[in-house]
């Protein structure tokens, strides 16, 4: 027979053993927590330590060179700016287009669902294999060749998922209300869209935007592969010219065996990583700033 | 009168317009299948299908061709799968901890850290694994070569972990309260809740958070390119050096090969099959992701 000191002796050990199990966990999550902060800051560190001496004038105003105390990264930083300027303007309409017919024109059809299908399933393909596509159409078939053009269009086909997720969500934060009572007025739908839902929905739509091209600027795979050059001693004029950016410029520098040429492509990185970091920070205040609070 | 006529016909022209602003994206799609297609398809007229997935070496550069995926699709699995056996514990201890234990404050601040990871550059991610990863792993493993799988694995985690941890985070958040509060009332403490009922009723959606991060994983370029090295090779060793399927791709296109070669065609055969791989993994994610907002919303 059990008595109740036993049962007490019981409830005790397993409750210990609770207590135990729990801070394990707590334990296990903070260390996770903590490895991944420690990684972070040892990236930043390793880079400003590597790249931070290379930093100066003559750096952003040279260009590329077979020895390294004299290499800058003029072409490859105007040639990221170019390929993000063309970008934008290529994909911010068409993105935009897209999320407004989604969210405000089509009725559940089978149209609307198949966009919203490949949406999804076109956000999850590597960035590269939109490097083969750029490669094929608008390189080759387009007759592009490797200019600024044919990598704009590319990296704009990369972003336009993320851009029009973006768009469809801001849209969709602008209250009924406001459709209604201009529908209301006698605006026809597209009135109502042009004069008081889009121009609510703008900051959500550009913060989105910003974000999805800080993504395609950092990224090098897609631009390698369509054949952007990796050692450009011109800036490009227009649209056809050929051009390099700031992560094919620091991928080539890291690919050299000597550590000089390490320490440029740390510097490069540090440009670039300023670059993001500068519109992230447009797009949080963006999102700060002109963020609606609706009372209804 | 005039106008408003005038009025219709923009309408009408608009909602043309954005049809075709929405079409864009059904248009992509056909072309990566259309251009991976048409080059893959001059390839395989060339190299036989069971070559390809069948012979045990790949070396289309060379003097003596080998056409054999088996290499660059073993080195592919082998540095995400490093990747995974890190990133799925830390994502989903990460993930389980800031739903159900970290306070406001603090999931406040953590959250932007670990997404702050997938805004890193990949290329500086490869910086990092070649420059930093490599040689402190050689210290405690000298037999490590320069190039290896095992240091851009390592970084590689990392890379994934805010697609895995963030996805995982949403689902386990959107597990209904009525399920922790059913576990609760039967005498449960909190740890046993998660564990036992939250869990387990979000694991549809936290599989699918791993394997679109996997998917993610299998198409990292640049990462694996600097600082896995341009050896095909047929390992599972991981202090070796091995290539990927997107290294390839890079390899060739740095490389001066010209439009209608054989070689040109490998990249769009090795990018076909590293589409295929993806679009599986993705569409399985996707769907045990519907699947479970479907059942919870059933539920709600």
């Amino acid at each position: 027979m059990e008595t109740t000191a036993d049962w007490r002796l019981k409830a005790t050990t397993v409750r210990r053993r609770e207590i135990w199990m729990e801070r394990l966990f707590l334990l296990a999550a903070w260390g996770a927590l903590l490895l991944t902060i420690s990684l972070l800051l040892a990236i930043l560190g390793k880079l400003f330590v590597d790249g931070l001496t290379r930093l100066n004038w003559q750096f952003l105003t040279s260009f590329p060179s077979r020895r390294p105390e004299e290499a800058g990264i003029f072409s490859a930083w105007v040639g990221t700016l170019y390929v993000m300027v063309l970008t934008a303007t290529i994909a911010l309409p068409l993105g935009v287009g897209a999320a407004i017919y989604l969210e405000e024109f089509a009725s559940r059809n089978w149209f609307a669902r198949l966009v919203e299908l490949n949406i999804s399933n076109l956000a999850g393909i590597p960035a590269i294999v939109y490097g083969l596509l750029g490669l094929q159409v608008f390189v080759r078939w387009f007759r592009m060749g490797e200019s600024v053009l044919a990598g704009a269009c590319t990296l704009a086909l990369m972003s336009l998922p993320v851009i029009i997720v973006a768009s469809r969500e801001a849209l969709r934060a602008v209250p009924n209300s406001i459709r209604e009572a201009a529908l209301a007025l006698g605006a026809t739908k597209w009135q109502t869209v042009r004069d008081h839902v889009l121009p609510l929905a703008l900051p959500g739509i550009m913060t989105g935007t910003i974000l999805a091209l800080s993504r395609a600027i950092g990224e090098a795979a897609p631009l390698v592969t369509i054949g952007a050059l990796t050692f450009v001693a011109f800036l490009p004029k227009s649209p056809f010219d050929p051009f390099t950016v700031l992560p094919i410029q620091a991928y080539n520098w890291i690919s050299r065996p000597q550590p000089e040429f390490h320490h440029n492509a740390a510097a490069a990185l540090i440009v670039l990583l300023v670059l993001l970091l500068l519109m992230n920070s447009l797009a949080i205040y963006l999102r700060n700033r002109y963020q609606q609070r609706w009372r209804i | 009168m005039r106008t408003a006529q005038w009025v219709h016909w923009q309408e009408r022209l608009v909602v043309a317009l954005l049809v075709i602003c929405a079409s864009v994206s059904v248009v992509t799609t056909l072309a990566i299948v259309l251009s991976l297609g048409v080059e893959a398809f001059g390839f395989f007229r060339e190299v036989p299908l069971w070559r390809f997935l069948t012979e045990r070496e790949w070396t289309p550069l060379f003097a003596t061709k080998k056409f054999g995926i088996l290499p660059l699709v073993c080195g592919t699995f082998l540095i995400a799968g490093i990747a995974m056996l890190l990133a799925v514990p830390m994502g989903i201890l990460i993930a389980t901890y800031l739903a159900e234990y970290a306070s406001e404050r603090a999931r406040r601040f953590l959250k932007p850290v670990i997404e702050g990871l997938a805004g890193i550059p990949s290329v500086l991610y490869g910086y990092f694994a070649l420059l930093f990863v490599t040689p402190l792993l050689q210290k405690f493993l000298p037999s490590l070569s320069g190039f290896n799988a095992l240091s851009p694995g390592i970084v590689l985690a990392f890379m994934v972990l805010p697609t895995i941890a963030s996805l995982s985070e949403d689902i386990i958040y959107a597990v209904p309260q009525s399920i922790r509060e059913a576990s609760l009332a039967l005498g449960a403490t909190k740890l046993q809740t998660t564990f036992r009922a939250v869990l387990p009723a979000a694991s549809s959606g936290i599989i699918s958070a791993c394997l679109l991060g996997f998917a993610r994983a299998v198409g990292e370029t640049m990462l694996v390119t600097i600082a896995a090295g341009q050896m095909p090779n047929l390992t599972l060793n991981p202090l070796e050096p091995v290539q990927t399927m997107t290294a390839f791709i890079v390899q060739v296109s740095l490389g001066d090969v010209p439009h209608g070669t054989l070689e040109y065609r490998t990249i769009f055969a090795v990018g076909l099959t590293l589409f295929l791989i993806t679009l599986v993994f993705n569409l399985l994610g996707l769907f045990l992701r519907e699947r479970f907002i479907r059942t919870f919303q059933r539920m709600a």
